[in-house]
């Protein structure tokens, strides 16, 4: 096949096998691994998440996943984190009184929602920017969402010649952001691999970002 | 906008075949669990449930190739319960491709059982299931039974349902012992009150019987419905609970 190759690190995170064949039916060529070589050459690196943020980063930091990503931001190669995969790219997470260090990709912090009915469970609608590549055509669109934790401020400040990075937001009692596309680094707090056919068209739209290599 | 009211048809799974009468005229094995699943995604479903009602344990690797099977072509999230005893078997279940596993009489027996899912994995994977009854005996009026409705434990459903939610559990899928089966609609009174002490999503189920009975379960408190029989039998389709739902004002997935 000649769909652009993505790695999707695993590093022992909850179900993956919905982001692999999700990815496949978007058209990639995919591979479940943690091998550092072939996560760096791979055209996309999925970086799924399920669990509490202590928790996943001490699995990431286990298979040197931080150091993959930072080697892969320093030469541009796209990035995609998913659900707690999205979260641990900020500076840190509080979750039930425990402060941990993220990747800090991005500065902010992770917190509980303001919300009556926690988790946030369901299929929500989003604020995206006119101009995101992810939602193109999927404006109108729901996604699936399940946590109970957010990055809830957007605080990077980029000048050019850097592109304004582009958030999207959704609300479940308080607003959160619900993705970032920020030059190679994309994320969604939502389960694009969850979301039906709508998720596998944003998962269309980030392929369509990839530089294809010969890996 | 907000979080859109959730539509889940159940699926009794045996032996890998679904044993409740299904009766779809559009597929050509009516007793595949999987292509009856991506049927339902296909009309639009919100979520699937699986239910393993597998009498022997020898024949529930059946269920795990369904699950996996499932997983592969159809992207919504999949809940499966029945015969969840220890974290081994939900690690098990999530490894084939579930996103969330339910737990019913286990957790009565043991209600750790509930921590310890949580730690583990997470509090979103565990929907605890709830087979309740109405009954003088307890505060509340309701209680907790086992082996579908035949056993009656001491529970009051309530106190359970809050001691449930503090051990852990991310969402409660509350089926009406009473209602179920009778096509008359859900147990509005159950699922306030399951509503007043429950700060997780809570799943109305037993009692659908026609499109109109879906909306006021949603308006008693719940967050999501779930129904088998009116489903498989092909008397109500998934967009017809979703128009009505629509219809009286309330949020849906198109």
């Amino acid at each position: 096949m000649t769909g652009p190759s993505v790695v999707v690190l695993d590093y022992g995170t909850g179900n993956v096998h919905s982001a692999v064949k999700a990815l496949e039916a978007a058209g990639a060529r995919v591979e479940l691994t943690a091998d550092r070589a072939r996560a760096e050459s791979a055209d996309g690196l999925v970086v799924p998440g399920v669990g509490a943020f202590s928790a996943v980063m001490e699995s990431l930091r286990g298979v040197r996943g931080d150091e993959i990503i930072d080697r892969r931001l320093a030469g541009g190669r796209p990035v995609l984190g998913i659900c707690v995969g999205m979260q641990v790219l900020f500076d840190h997470g509080v979750e039930r009184g425990v402060d941990t260090t993220g990747l800090g990709e991005w500065p902010g912090e992770v917190d509980i929602l303001e919300a009556d009915i926690l988790p946030h469970m369901g299929w929500n609608t989003v604020d995206a920017p006119a101009e995101s590549v992810l939602f193109d055509g999927l404006h109108d669109e729901r996604f699936y969402f399940v946590h109970s934790y957010a990055a809830q401020d957007w605080t990077l400040e980029v000048a050019p010649p850097f592109p304004a990075p582009r958030v999207t937001w959704a609300e479940h009692g308080s607003r959160f952001i619900a993705a970032v596309e920020n030059g190679p680094l994309s994320a969604t707090q939502f389960h694009p691999e969850k979301s039906g056919e709508a998720g596998i068209r944003l998962l269309k739209n980030w392929l369509g970002t990839l530089q294809r290599g010969q890996s | 906008m907000s979080v859109a009211v959730r539509v889940i048809p159940c699926l009794d799974v045996a032996n890998g075949r679904v044993v409740k009468g299904v009766n779809f005229q559009n597929l050509r094995d009516a007793g595949d669990p999987v292509a009856l699943a991506r049927s339902y995604y296909e009309q639009g479903a919100d979520e699937l449930t699986f239910l393993d009602v597998t009498a022997t344990i020898d024949n529930r690797s059946t269920t795990y190739d369904v699950v996996q099977a499932t997983a592969e072509q159809v992207f919504i999230p999949l809940t499966v319960g029945g015969g969840v005893r220890s974290t081994e078997d939900v690690a098990r279940l999530l490894g084939y491709g579930a996103d969330k596993v339910g737990v019913n009489s286990a957790a009565i027996a043991r209600p750790e059982l509930v921590a310890e899912i949580a730690d583990r994995f997470g509090a979103q994977v565990l929907v605890l299931s709830l087979d309740v009854k109405r009954a003088q005996m307890t505060a509340s009026g309701f209680v907790v039974t086992t082996h579908g409705g035949r056993t009656e434990t001491t529970l009051d459903a309530l106190e359970w349902a809050a001691r449930a939610i503090e051990l852990g559990a991310g969402e409660l899928l509350v089926n009406s012992i009473d209602a179920d089966g009778t096509k008359q609609g859900f147990d509005t009174e159950l699922i306030t009150l399951m509503r007043s002490v429950s700060s997780v999503p809570v799943i109305a189920s037993g009692g659908a019987g026609r499109v109109a009975d879906f909306a006021p379960a949603i308006t008693a408190g719940a967050d999501a419905v779930l129904a088998a029989s009116v489903f498989h039998s092909g008397e109500i389709t998934i967009g017809e609970v979703k128009h009505e739902l629509a219809a009286a004002g309330l949020e849906v997935r198109a």
